[in-house]
């Protein structure tokens, strides 16, 4: 139940600690675009901290009730809440089906936190809603400079997709929302086979080598597609994709927000700050596409 | 090999597939060994025993083998074997379940990605967010990796992508309520 009013879509949102910090752009761009497609994203008072894939991996009770705070918060702000990062986003849904089928849990949550949860309302992943809530007809008519010649490989990577029993808005195998999307910019979209292989985000900071290999067969297959950058919505992700990237600066694949992208399509003037923040920056490559 | 017994033969646990499969809620006798988990894995090439033997391990009670591999914290939680297997073997649940036993246990092999999973919930306790900059460092003391990154790291800073100090929470009494009920 999203709340339609007048002026657009209402959200609780949820932006997770990455965007607080290392995915900073991502924030920026998810705000300004939202503001300009008239989606109206009310930050979930206290929200913490969702556990990610340390909760689940270690600590599988703690991991429902982290999240499920969160839920509960939401709930009392009577709407679905809308989440920019996948990883957020499959805790989230996880947690809600498990808070619905273990009464212990909801039990936990309101005698540690004080809040009763009842799983009224959804989650939706900002990409979910941009493609299937504003529609890309909608987003078509606000193009006002599109991507013509950028080569872009779409990355969806696991959380997205993934298990679809959870997640389930595109194919878990062959996604296309993100491509679809990209097309209605303008882009020119390379078809690939490493959309949905992981990255070994999960990994980056505490098995370096594992993660730099799987980087570099990502990087490797986008490029021998042809595609001279990648789009991700997951700040994991990004993050991973520009640090794990070997080889020397000028040579490495520039990663895209897709709402970043959005944001240079649509006109936004803060769209050049964004990009500075980038680790590899995607000035040149833009510059030389006019763009 | 340290896994035998005193007469040269594996030591079994014929308990622990009942064990894993209760707590996964998962049913890994379903398993007829078609190797689909292991060649879609990505980081199977880390791995010391592939998924597919992890779970046959697990079936045949071969505990100690089992919470003592690289394989399941060189698991990157990609979904990638869950979502295939054509007989709804949920790969990933049985992972976190051995993940958990593993920790508790003490037997963790890969101490970076459990100390990782450790420090991050730490700060979660602590804070109720996550404070990357935190992580990062409070990570390479514990591997003694002081030097590695310093680039990216500094280059982040510079760009405002590492918050200095960790967001005020109001709430966070409740949050740490909720890491002592689960505690165990």
């Amino acid at each position: 139940m999203s709340q339609q009013t007048a002026a657009g879509l209402r959200y609780a949102y949820y932006p997770g600690c990455s965007l607080e910090a290392t995915a900073r752009e991502y924030d920026l761009s998810v705000r300004a675009v939202c503001d300009h497609l008239g989606i109206e994203l009310a930050e979930i008072p206290d929200w913490n901290c969702c556990g990610a894939s340390s909760g689940h991996s270690t600590n599988r009770r703690l991991a429902s009730t982290l999240a499920g705070r969160n839920l509960a918060l939401a709930e009392e702000m009577k709407m679905d809440i809308a989440v920019a990062c996948p990883a957020c986003y499959i805790r989230l849904r996880s947690a809600q089906n498990e808070m619905k089928q273990d009464k212990k849990l909801r039990d936990e949550l309101t005698r540690s936190a004080d809040l009763s949860y009842d799983a009224r309302y959804s989650t939706r992943h900002l990409l979910d809603i941009i493609c299937n809530e504003i529609g890309l007809e909608n987003l078509k008519n606000k193009v006002v400079k599109p991507l013509h010649g950028l080569k872009l490989a779409a990355y969806y990577g696991c959380y997205l997709v993934r298990p679809p029993d959870v997640v389930a808005f595109d194919d878990p195998e062959n996604p296309q929302c993100l491509d679809t999307l990209l097309d209605t910019l303008g882009a020119e979209v390379r078809d690939w086979s490493g959309k949905v292989d992981c990255c070994g985000g999960s990994l980056s900071l505490s098995k370096r080598d594992i993660a730099s290999q799987m980087v570099g067969e990502l990087t490797e297959m986008a490029r021998r597609a042809g595609a001279e950058a990648m789009v991700t919505a997951c700040p994991l992700c990004h993050a991973n994709l520009e640090m794990r990237q070997r080889g020397l600066n000028g040579n490495k694949l520039p990663v895209f927000y897709f709402t970043e992208l959005i944001g240079l399509a649509l006109g936004i003037k803060e769209t050049r700050s964004w990009f500075k923040k980038h680790l590899i920056s995607p000035s040149g490559l833009l510059t030389s596409l006019g763009l | 090999m340290q896994y035998l017994g005193k007469d040269g033969v594996a030591v079994i646990e014929s308990r622990f597939g009942a064990q894993v499969k209760e707590a996964s809620g998962t049913e890994i006798n379903r398993c007829y060994q078609c190797l689909t988990c292991s060649l879609g894995c990505p980081s199977a090439f880390a791995m010391d025993y592939l998924p597919h033997q992890i779970v046959r391990m697990v079936q045949l009670g071969l505990r100690e083998q089992v919470l003592t591999s690289s394989t399941i914290w060189v698991c990157a939680d990609c979904q990638a074997c869950a979502t295939r297997c054509p007989n709804e073997v949920d790969l990933v649940k049985m992972m976190d379940v051995l993940r958990e036993i593993s920790l508790r246990e003490g037997l963790a092999k890969e101490h970076a990605v459990a100390d990782f999973h450790r420090i991050f919930l730490g700060n979660i306790e602590r804070w109720g967010r996550q404070h990357e900059l935190s992580l990062i460092l409070m990570l390479k003391l514990k591997t003694r990796d002081l030097f590695s990154d310093l680039l990216p790291g500094m280059k982040m800073l510079l760009k405002g992508k590492l918050k200095l100090f960790p967001v005020r929470f109001s709430e966070i009494k409740k949050v740490r309520d909720l890491f002592r009920r689960t505690e165990r």
